[in-house]
């Protein structure tokens, strides 16, 4: 699949194809979604095994466990403050989505489902509903005036309105591309990279030591997508944070 | 700890999920019929518009269904292909039914996940965070008793310490005085002692060096007399006894008590 004849191939690693038989190709089940449910089930392992003791001097299991736990606590409680303690799973489980998304996509084989943009807006609007609807919920017909903030000159309405309902409205869209182009670009870089290793190193002794190379690039740039797959998972849960934050306390 | 995803509801998320994933598939019409005898050949690509293979067989259900089952295999297939020819991405093929089942299997496998997290994977961590803290300031809560403790005790010995000190001074500063006084009485009874020695002595003094003097006139008159009758025959005891006043005045020498 690297390097079928002699092109490259950088998108096909982000083609969708339906597992478990007959079954999963009925109720549209690729693997993507087998990877989510990998995820989830490695998240719900390192939870269980981790915490299986309950330790008051935690061993490495429960430490990351809790580590990850008190840094997703530290972004919403930080953003939020403690009212936002009820989202917490709601974030949590954001956060170690996308993680688990980006991190596995990095192995072998497997597929990244936050490289699909269906995913990722899928997620980010989900997270719009929920911000939206916890602020009506708590500020009902008040939340509408979150789109013109007190103290502006009432003529300035027209412009404030518009320009503030489409920034809202565009949270989504860029929260779900900023994830989703990161994502891609990493893969496909490294598709591509790995395909000059098989395509130079095709060419004999020579094309050995010149694979060396992409071989090298590769290697850098696994190590930047960790951080990236990180990175992402981290933006999208304090972005999510603080659009809890607009959503309890209207700016 | 949160109750923001009920049961009931997360259920009825799964059981929609459960539906729509189903919908591409069954718009794609219903794969009832079970494999039949010949087994169904899914990786066969069929191109778009091409009639299926078999021809019409009396039994048409059941080449209906399978007939179905490839197109919706070949569908897939083809649909990827598509793509991968297009050179776009797979990722905005949304004619593939797969992109939105995926979408749809989603929500339901996030919908898990967060019902997991609330429910099974958080409370421990958060009770084991909170026992953690409890103990910690439990344990920080007697160092610092103990510690207010021990300094407790150590103000307490400082104080007796103290206190025992001031009371040795005092009782050393009491006891100097006292000797002190003792002292002075002493030395004032032995000072008048001396003084009524010394008076009484002086007076002795003078009493015998008075008879002394009076005797030593009278010595002096007999010996001048007796010299003076011894060497001139004179005989006048009144003009010696003038001339050894007179002589012993000159002296300093009076018979008187001096």
């Amino acid at each position: 699949m690297a390097a079928e004849g002699k092109t490259i191939d950088a998108l096909s690693q982000f083609e969708l194809v339906p597992v478990l038989g007959p079954i999963g190709r009925a109720v549209g089940f690729s693997q993507s979604n087998a990877h989510m449910l990998l995820a989830v089930g490695l998240i719900t392992l390192l939870f269980m095994v981790g915490m299986r003791h309950r330790a008051v001097v935690p061993g490495r299991l429960q430490s990351a466990a809790e580590m990850l736990y008190e840094f997703v606590e530290g972004v919403l409680i930080g953003q939020v403050g403690h009212e936002g303690r009820r989202y917490f799973p709601f974030v949590f489980a954001l956060f170690m989505f996308v993680l688990f998304g980006n991190m596995l996509g990095l192995l072998p084989y497997a597929f990244t489902y936050t490289s699909h943009i269906a995913v990722t807006l899928g997620l980010a609007i989900l997270v719009f509903l929920v911000t939206t609807i916890v602020a009506l919920a708590i500020h009902g017909k008040k939340f509408f005036g979150y789109f013109f903030p007190e103290g502006a000159p009432l003529w300035l309405a027209p412009i404030i309105i518009p320009v503030e309902v489409v920034s809202y409205i565009s949270r989504p869209i860029s929260l779900s591309i900023r994830l989703f182009a990161n994502m891609v670009a990493g893969h496909v870089m490294l598709k591509v990279f790995a395909t000059f290793i098989v395509l130079i190193g095709s060419l004999g002794a020579v094309g050995f030591l010149g694979a060396a190379l992409p071989l090298a690039v590769n290697v850098a740039l696994i190590g930047f997508e960790i951080l990236v797959a990180f990175l992402q998972a981290y933006v999208f849960a304090i972005l999510t944070s603080i659009y809890l934050h607009d959503a309890v306390h209207l700016h | 700890m949160m109750p923001r995803l009920p049961h009931g509801s997360f259920w009825r998320l799964a059981v929609i999920g459960l539906l729509l994933a189903q919908a591409p598939a069954a718009l794609a019409q219903h794969v009832t019929a079970p494999a039949p005898t010949g087994p169904v050949r899914t990786d066969e690509p069929l191109p778009g518009g091409r009639p299926p293979s078999p021809p019409v067989q009396a039994d048409s259900d059941r080449a209906n269904a399978i007939r179905e089952a490839n197109r919706t295999a070949a569908e897939y297939n083809q649909a990827a292909h598509e793509a991968a020819d297009a050179g776009g991405m797979p990722q905005l093929d949304f004619g593939n039914p797969l992109t939105i089942a995926q979408v749809v299997w989603l929500f339901v496998i996030f919908g898990l996940l967060v019902f997991l997290a609330a429910h099974y994977l958080l409370p421990p961590v958060a009770e084991v965070l909170e026992n953690r803290r409890a103990r910690i300031g439990a344990d920080l809560d007697a160092a610092r008793d103990a510690r207010a403790e021990a300094e407790a005790a150590e103000a307490g010995q400082r104080d007796s310490t103290a206190r025992a000190r001031a009371e040795a001074q005092a009782s050393v500063a009491a006891a100097a005085a006292a000797a002190q006084a003792d002292a002075a009485r002493r030395n004032e009874a032995l000072a008048e002692k001396l003084n009524a020695q010394i008076a009484e002595a002086e007076t002795r003094i003078s009493a015998a060096r008075d008879s002394a003097m009076a005797a030593l006139r009278e010595a002096a008159t007999d010996a001048t007399d007796a010299l003076v009758k011894r060497l001139s025959g004179l005989d006048d005891k009144t003009a010696v006894e003038a001339a050894v006043g007179r002589e012993l005045a000159a002296r300093n020498i009076t018979s008187g008590a001096a």
